[in-house]
């Protein structure tokens, strides 16, 4: 009688030892996890010989110290894919879009080869200046709508529709050319300064039954989970991105969508003033880094 | 994406006896027929659904396909090679299409 109590108070505080004990074991876990959604410390080498840029430090005025991409927040296994041009299912989307560029369309009789005739020398760096200011219709214009501009004017062909099979392949064709090129807004053209502050303001703005900011997630907790994935500080010169979860290619735009549906927030349409206003704030965020298109992200 | 099209990466030259890494890439979108259209009809299944590599006529590697492999397939092994050869690749489509292409290699 006696002893039964006092053994079983023994157990307690054994227990109360050993769940201290996993308590503790726990919390260095915690910082372990916290760790492995952070950043991994790795070079993002394609083919073993072109080292990109996917660490720069942040230009003065910028939220954060250093400007890193969000190959860095993924698995072995998907940066993996992305250092092998081989394995790189984005490259498909790449060999498409070559072949659009020299393939004939709209009354003109024009494909984009009769005018850029050497794409190679042509695109070189095209891709990574976007968005640039277009003093003609007087807002930013995106590779998208650069594509769009031609085929109205030069081609005589019909604009793509958002996120057509061949307006995504052609994107990726055109800003692979500027592999490896550091990312560069020139915000001293025209108004890129006000979109630029509009594009800003939207980043800071919560939206959504969520009341989610693009800042909440990308800003106050990269690196940590949201549900299984990792939080990137959402930097986009990878776009267009393969990305694993769809098979597909994902234009940006489709991605601004996505988050902010998300935040169950109802979503502007594709290359509306929103949200390319947002692509001038956001690739400004990434300045420094190298085109990763096409990246590959899960 | 058009058409499905086959890619290869086989080394050009080995030594008599290596194990060399043969890596393979076909553009499909591998439909699992589990999907459905905007007006709730199931999306036909259309799936790669068996993949062969030959060496000299004979098979070295050959694997069956279900609908919850991913699309653009990617395979990836090893063979060893102790003569100069062809191999031979080809990926059988749902509807009776066969892609191939064919890589030679020089044994010293």
């Amino acid at each position: 009688m006696f002893q039964g109590p006092l053994k079983s108070g023994g157990d307690d505080l054994a227990n109360n030892m050993k769940r201290i004990a996993a308590l503790l074991a726990a919390l260095t876990l915690g910082t372990g996890a916290g760790m492995a959604g952070g950043p991994v410390d790795d070079k993002l080498v394609i083919d073993g010989e072109r080292e990109i840029t996917t660490r720069v430090p942040a230009p003065e005025g910028h939220p954060f110290d250093e400007i890193i991409s969000g190959w860095h927040y993924r698995t072995d296994e998907t940066r993996a894919l992305e250092a092998d041009s081989f394995a790189n299912p984005g490259m498909l989307y790449v060999e498409r879009g070559e072949e659009i560029w020299n393939t004939v369309e709209g009354d003109a009789g024009k494909s984009c080869a009769s005018c850029h005739e050497d794409a190679g020398a042509f695109l070189k760096g095209i891709g990574a200046k976007y968005p640039k200011w277009n003093a003609e219709a007087g807002k930013p214009f995106n590779i998208e709508l650069q594509i769009d501009q031609c085929r109205e004017k030069n081609m005589q062909a019909k604009p793509y529709k958002f996120d057509a099979a061949d307006q995504k392949a052609l994107t990726t064709f055109i800003k692979h050319q500027s592999l490896g090129m550091p990312v560069e807004v020139d915000l001293t053209e025209g108004d890129m300064q006000a979109w630029w502050e509009k594009g800003k303001e939207l980043y800071y703005t919560r939206t959504g039954q969520l009341n989610l900011a693009c800042a909440n997630c990308h800003e106050d907790y990269n690196g940590t989970y949201i549900r299984a994935d990792h939080l990137s500080q959402g930097n986009v010169n990878g776009f267009p991105t393969y990305r694993l979860k769809q098979s597909e290619m994902v234009s940006l735009h489709n991605r601004f969508r996505g988050c902010i549906r998300d935040t169950r927030g109802a979503f502007p349409a594709a290359f509306s003033d929103d949200l390319m206003a947002l692509e001038v704030y956001v690739t400004w965020r990434g300045s420094g880094l190298g085109v990763e298109t096409p990246a590959v992200r899960q | 994406m058009a058409d499905p099209k086959p890619r290869v990466k086989v080394p050009k030259k080995a030594a008599a006896g290596e194990v060399i890494t043969i890596k393979t890439l076909i553009s499909h979108p591998m439909e699992s027929g589990q999907r459905k259209d905007k007006d709730g009809n199931l999306v036909p299944r259309q799936i790669i659904n068996k993949f062969t590599c030959e060496f000299n006529g004979q098979v070295v590697f050959t694997c069956d396909m279900d609908p919850a492999v991913s699309a653009n397939p990617y395979v990836e092994f090893n063979a060893k090679v102790n003569e100069s050869g062809t191999f031979k690749f080809s990926w059988v489509d749902d509807d009776g299409s066969v892609y191939e292409t064919e890589n030679e290699i020089t044994v010293e």
